[in-house]
């Protein structure tokens, strides 16, 4: 029944989708991809801990000048 | 044949919307359900959508799918990634969507619904989403830069510096008005701010355990923080009916003034992940949760408009703010039709994250219309509760009184059927002593809201609690808006006070941080003081000139658009930026005229001034002022106001000579002279 495999992925897929978009609307890119990048460009280089990724990411937030909207 | 059947589907729509919009439009008498307010809107969303967004990115632009884009080129895994369409899309909707839509269209209905929703629907297909969409694609063409910087590259230094500073004072002025909303909504309210005030142990709490118990966990960290705001609005109710407590929270309004001047300072002076970013998370989940569930609300309930489709007031002198409907309907409602605020963010985080140049379409147009649905519910929210109670709660009580009684009395007289019961009944429905005299649309949208959802949820008995859940929504994202706001006009103002006394540039110095926050906050306080002091109750005041500055830098968008289309030797398109940037212009500056010149005191900034002069020169007090001293103060902020909006006009103009010139460079050479960064064809691994 491959119609249903797909459709669990599919779902799995929407999950995944939806958990990364609510940490992005509050500024936290996806970990898994930074990871990614990090191992594909600078393997040399330890990349940060999800710990030091989330501080990191959370006080670049708010380091910028454009603010909120309305 | 099959070219034709491809736009069957959308035909249906277009039939759907029509009829939609000629059954709000024509019904006379009766009321309607707010489902086909609902159906017109999606339908008008979904054609513009479909034809006029593809047009503008085929025709237009020339959205170029093989074209890499700034997150692959800087790709940092941090601030340039390449994201999914559909998480970006929330992620620049939870940026651009904040107070602005809930308010403006609250205000509006004044007029009826009717006025209003025609606004909301046309500026947002042809002004509104086209800005955000078209900036978006500019930035994306220039490594995802800022609109000063987009400025300052297409027509010059001077302009671009122009136009940072245009954007300065519109922030100072938008945190000035929001504070205000939080103030009326809170004062006298005991239930009210405590619920609020509670947010700021459970933000701190939320700090501390993102930062050092469970680091980075935002997901379990905001479930426990929603069970905590929860529990803080059953406190509240509980401290509103303590006979001890309840006076301890019971404030006057410029009592509130000088604790939110305060908090404002502190919370924009310690760590970020203390206190703000924490309650950023709260406002942010709660803010797409509460939009979603009126969503549902408003589908399940289907309320019917109560509101007239047009009041008496469309032909002008309302009680809620003062202007005929043009051009005043126009700046009333910003967010929602067109709000220059976005073009901040369609050139800040989200060029940095567009996968291809081909999502700009969806999410700069799409993103826009979503936030367009936002003020089209705050609309039906404001339309469906009774309107001798909306007037009650958004006339200042210098023209309609001040209990009960007088106030049905005069809403009477102009034609709304209310009795001081009815009112007093309504207050006690939703849990609060009065809701006469609150202004500024959180209140009223919350009155709404809690109409809608308690018939979803929990019944009459529900209702104080689903008024409270609104307001402390509103007030939660407000506060989040106001100490963000601080900080990012802490640091334009150190970049500023920096060319001239370079220690201030120190981000990291304590004591330039401390000087540019207190300098920042002093300024916002300022207006909000003046605001709350307003006899004709401050939103009067302010409500324009926030609209006037937001749409003002709508233009300016509007105009670079315009500029670089030229540039783009797109001169036979050029009508789709142009257009609406001549309607901002038409509106804006005859707004800002009336606001300084017109003759009426109600209106004119300057008549104003000149009837408290005229009697400070006599002797007398003018109520609500009571000493001399206060009439002179009185007249110094009127000719404040009159002034700032001289500045915002001379942005737009100075913009719109620059804008000028720089076209008839562009029309006089015979090739692109649009400065994108360089062509780079995307490679086969990098496609979406």
């Amino acid at each position: 029944m491959p119609d249903r495999v797909d459709l669990r992925g599919d779902l799995a897929r929407a999950g995944r989708y939806l958990a990364q978009g609510l940490r992005l609307m509050v500024g936290v890119p996806d970990y898994g991809t930074y990871l990614a990048h990090h191992q594909a460009t600078h393997p040399e280089r330890a990349p940060m801990s999800y710990e030091e990724f989330f501080n990191e990411r959370q006080a670049a937030r708010y380091a910028s000048r454009a603010g909120k909207c309305c | 044949m099959q070219n034709l059947r491809r736009h069957l589907p959308w035909a249906g729509v277009a039939i759907l919307g029509a009829v939609s919009l000629a059954t709000v439009a024509l019904s006379r008498g009766e009321t309607i359900s707010a489902l086909w307010v609902v159906a017109a809107a999606l339908c008008v969303y979904l054609i513009a959508y479909r034809y006029y967004s593809l047009f503008i990115a085929n025709k237009v632009l020339g959205l170029d799918g093989s074209r890499q884009t700034p997150a692959w080129k800087y790709n940092d895994g941090l601030d340039y990634v390449p994201t999914n369409k559909h998480v970006l899309y929330g992620h620049h909707f939870a940026a651009i969507a904040g107070a602005g839509p809930l308010v403006g269209p609250v205000l509006a209905a004044q007029m009826g619904y009717l006025p209003g929703l025609l606004w909301i629907l046309a500026g947002v297909v042809f002004a509104g989403a086209v800005q955000d969409f078209i900036v978006l694609f500019i930035s994306t063409r220039r490594d995802g830069r800022s609109l000063g910087d987009l400025v300052k590259q297409e027509m010059g230094t001077i302009p671009g510096l122009i136009a940072l500073f245009g954007a300065f004072m519109i922030m100072i002025i938008i945190l000035a008005v929001l504070a205000l909303i939080v103030v009326k909504a809170l004062a006298d309210s005991p239930w009210g701010l405590f619920t609020v005030a509670a947010t700021i142990p459970v933000a701190l709490f939320m700090g501390v355990y993102l930062r050092y118990i469970r680091p980075g966990r935002i997901g379990e960290v905001s479930a426990i923080g929603f069970v905590l705001l929860m529990a803080a609005i059953f406190g509240g109710q509980w401290v509103s009916e303590s006979p001890t407590l309840a006076p301890l929270f019971t404030l006057e309004p410029t009592t509130l003034v000088w604790l939110l001047v305060g908090y404002g300072f502190v919370a924009a002076s310690i760590p970020v992940w203390l206190l703000l970013a924490p309650r950023d998370y709260l406002s942010t989940f709660l803010k797409i949760g509460t939009i979603i569930a009126l969503a549902i609300g408003i589908v399940i309930v289907a309320p019917p408009l109560k509101m007239p489709a047009l009041t008496q007031f469309a032909a002008g002198n309302g009680p809620v703010w003062a202007g005929s409907l043009f051009p005043f309907l126009f700046i009333t409602i910003a967010c929602g039709a067109v709000s220059g605020f976005h073009a901040l963010i369609s050139s800040g985080t989200t060029p940095k994250l567009l996968e291809n140049e081909t999502h700009a379409r969806y999410i700069g147009y799409g993103g826009m219309l979503a936030e367009s649905f936002v003020a089209v519910m705050a609309l039906v929210a404001a339309s469906c509760i009774e309107p001798g109670v909306y007037f009650a709660m958004n006339s200042p009580a210098a023209v309609v009184g001040k209990d009960a009684a007088t106030v049905a009395q005069t809403l009477s007289t102009w034609g709304f059927v209310i009795t001081p019961e009815m009112l007093t009944q309504a207050a006690a429905d939703v849990g609060e002593k009065t809701i006469l005299a609150r202004a500024g649309g959180a209140p009223t949208l919350a009155v709404g809201m809690a109409e809608i959802l308690h018939q979803v949820v929990g019944g009459k008995a529900m209702m104080a609690f689903w008024y409270h859940f609104a307001i402390l929504f509103e007030a939660l994202f407000i506060l989040t808006a106001v100490d963000a706001g601080t900080r990012a006009g802490r640091f334009m103002l150190q970049d500023l006070l920096g060319s001239f006394v370079p220690s201030m540039k120190r981000t990291e110095s304590w004591v330039a941080n401390l000087v540019a926050t207190g300098l920042c906050v002093a300024t916002w306080g300022y207006f909000l003081y003046q605001g709350v002091v307003d006899p004709l109750g401050g939103i009067n005041t302010l409500w324009p000139l926030f609209g006037i500055g937001n749409q003002m830098l709508a233009a300016v968008a509007l105009m670079l658009g315009t500029v670089v289309l030229f540039k783009m030797k797109k001169d036979r398109y050029a009508w789709v930026t142009m257009v609406p940037a001549a309607w901002l212009l038409v509106c804006t500056m005859t707004a800002g005229w009336l606001k300084i010149f017109s003759a009426d005191p109600k209106l004119g900034f300057l008549a104003h001034a000149d009837k408290y002069a005229a009697a400070i020169a006599e002797g007398k007090v003018l109520a609500p002022a009571k000493t001399l001293d206060a009439m002179s103060r009185v007249v110094f902020n009127d000719r404040l106001d009159a002034a700032l909006c001289v500045l915002f006009m001379g942005v737009v103009i100075s913009v719109l000579v620059y804008s000028v010139k720089a076209i008839r460079v562009a029309r006089g050479t015979a090739r692109v002279t649009a400065q994108e960064t360089a062509f780079v064809q995307l490679p086969a691994g990098q496609r979406a």
